[in-house]
């Protein structure tokens, strides 16, 4: 099975930008989405797909043993996208099919259209219940698969997520992961002036499981958290990503008056700039 | 229990209890089967399955969301999950995450509803499923079964877990009578004709059928004679078994513990519409929740009686 050589830190960083032009051409290119949401997680996503943590072929997309990353979160699926095509699941040049009529790259994710997306997400709140059902099956199997799950900051609002919580700590599931991409913004605004939810860690940590918080645009902050989330044991482990939405083309995006700008993409004249910024 | 009397059916066990019995029976042929359940195992009766085979059980709770969502995932991991909760909190509450978790993807989870329909007596319409076949067959790729008695639900189980993809399953909560036998056979998709006769075709499922058999011994004693189908499935529906009825007896009673809306005789009429136009009458509970009561209570209060499908079978006659 393929096991993804880990990159140098060096190579990681140089990957951030790869992803985050990646989700600048692909956003613009289809003239919606959500590239804001996507560039919060991209530290997270490249340690995980690049760091050595996720075990995976692309050439066998459904092995059994498998390492899963859900993206709860489904409409930042642009970084997924980019993360995938990176590691060659599909051409890079398909990147830029996103969003239009026949593509394999919808809106959102949906794994009837390729095999390595691991859940079809876009209604939030869901992927964490999936990722339970994915750790009690390997866990069952006796398989060494560990899962990862991204999740929003706004997405906790719903209920279902606590419910998904409750039920990883009754079966101890320590092969399963949730990240919090807490990027501070859901789509009308701040996430603490929406639902008073933000203080993550000490909630996630009365459900039983073990909690980090982070700076989530640190990369090596991230490496460090998921060497210890998979060290544990005993229990599922969560990793409260603290991120910035739209980290990365911040510059670009604060002239605009609109750091949360949410769900739109760049126009041509931004993207470039974002762009020149993100130059290797 | 009067149900099945006029057509010399005797009582039988509720389909729930041939769910949960036919399910254990079967869990060593099925080896990658499991239960998840939201809390209400002893009802749905997968405890019977869960106690036999414990560790492939998993009670997550009063949590109908989740448990969907768990399901989605198992069978994502190459599992069959059995999903189970009282229909109407199965199919309403986590219905967004039927949608979007097993439908959308199309995932092989089998999710059955008990305590469907007003038979379900003294709690009351708040645990009445009676629009989840509508909700359930709107979904595309989610075949839709409905077993009758004991004996059929035993193959429809069966039958559900060979089948590759959704389904769902709803389940009485009272015994009913017994209308088919122990070597019966019973395919997804394929409608069952229990009763020949040429004035018209009463079509039914659940609980209704063996109202419909009471009916036609009592038709017969009118000179009317009546075919009778068991549409088990609601979707894919089985066209054929529809348009032959039509076309062979001219006229259709549709009965079903349901809805008016979305439920077996909007299916059926959506055959006839286009392949087969006949005179249709439709026995349902009517566009209204019930209430408490005892069950054959409930059933003649709300029209679900062999009465109501002889009267609707003189109307559809006189058409």
């Amino acid at each position: 099975m393929a096991i993804f050589k880990p990159l140098s830190l060096d190579e990681m960083k140089a990957k951030t930008k790869v992803l985050r032009r990646h989700i600048v051409r692909m956003t613009t290119e289809a003239g919606s989405g959500h590239p804001s949401s996507s560039m919060s997680a991209v530290e997270m996503v490249t340690a995980l797909f690049f760091g050595g943590f996720m075990q995976h072929d692309p050439a066998q997309p459904r092995w059994n043993n498998r390492d899963r990353f859900i993206l709860s979160k489904g409409h930042a699926v642009p970084v997924l996208y980019a993360a995938l095509a990176e590691c060659g699941y599909f051409p890079v040049e398909e990147l830029i099919t996103l969003r239009k009529l026949g593509s394999r790259l919808e809106g959102h994710p949906n794994m009837k259209r390729l095999d390595c997306i691991e859940a079809s997400t876009g209604s939030l709140g869901q992927g964490l219940s999936v990722g339970v059902g994915h750790a009690l099956a390997c866990h069952m199997d006796g398989l060494s698969a560990h899962t990862y799950v991204m999740l929003g900051d706004g997405e906790m609002g719903e209920g279902q997520v606590w419910e998904a919580l409750a039920s990883a700590e009754k079966y101890k599931l320590a092969n399963l992961t949730a990240i919090v991409d807490q990027n501070g913004y859901q789509q009308t605004g701040a996430t603490k002036d929406v639902l008073k939810l933000t203080e993550f860690q000490p909630k996630i940590e009365a459900f039983g499981w073990h909690v980090q918080t982070i700076n989530g645009n640190d990369i090596e902050q991230v490496i460090a958290a998921l060497k210890i989330a998979r060290s544990v044991k005993d229990r599922p482990t969560a990793i409260v990503s603290q991120t910035q939405k739209g980290f990365g083309i911040l510059p670009v995006l604060a002239p605009t008056g609109d750091l949360n700008y949410h769900g739109k993409p760049l126009s041509k004249e931004l993207a470039e700039k974002a762009l020149a910024l993100l130059a290797d | 229990m009067t149900i099945g009397q006029a057509a010399g059916l005797k009582l039988g066990k509720a389909v729930r209890d041939a769910f949960g019995t036919a399910l254990k029976e079967l869990g060593n042929e099925f080896p990658t089967v499991v239960t998840v359940d939201g809390d209400v195992g002893n009802s749905t009766r997968t405890e019977v399955f869960a106690k036999a085979f414990p560790e492939r059980g998993f009670n997550v709770g009063i949590a109908e969301s989740n448990m969907v969502g768990v399901a989605a995932g198992l069978a994502a991991a190459g599992k069959i999950p059995v999903v189970s909760s009282f229909a109407a909190f199965l199919t309403c509450n986590a219905y967004d995450q039927i949608r979007m978790c097993v439908a959308y993807p199309h995932l092989n989870v089998k999710m059955v509803g008990s305590h469907a329909g007003i038979s379900i007596g003294e709690d009351g319409a708040s645990q009445m499923a009676i629009e989840d076949i509508a909700l359930m067959s709107a979904l595309p790729g989610v075949a839709v079964v409905v077993p009758a008695d004991a004996p059929s639900t035993k193959h429809l189980v069966k039958g559900m877990l060979e089948h590759k993809g959704p389904v769902y399953m709803r389940c009485g909560r009272i015994d009913v009578p017994e209308i088919y036998g122990p070597d019966s056979v019973l395919t997804i998709g394929k409608a069952n004709q229990l009763r020949e006769g040429k004035n018209l075709t009463i079509i039914a499922n659940g609980l209704m059928v063996g109202i419909a058999l009471d009916a036609a011994v009592a038709l017969e004693a009118k000179g009317i004679t009546a075919r009778v189908l068991d549409l088990h499935t609601v979707s894919p529906i089985d066209e054929e078994a529809i348009v032959k009825a039509v076309k062979e007896t001219g006229r259709l009673v549709v009965a079903e513990e349901h809805l008016p809306h979305g439920g077996v005789g909007s299916a059926v009429a959506s055959v006839t519409a286009q392949l087969a136009p006949c005179p249709i009458e439709f026995v349902n509970i009517g566009n209204t929740y019930a209430e408490s009561g005892d069950p054959e209570g409930l059933l003649k209060k709300y029209g679900l009686t062999a009465e109501a499908i002889v009267a609707a079978a003189e109307k559809v006659c006189s058409r």
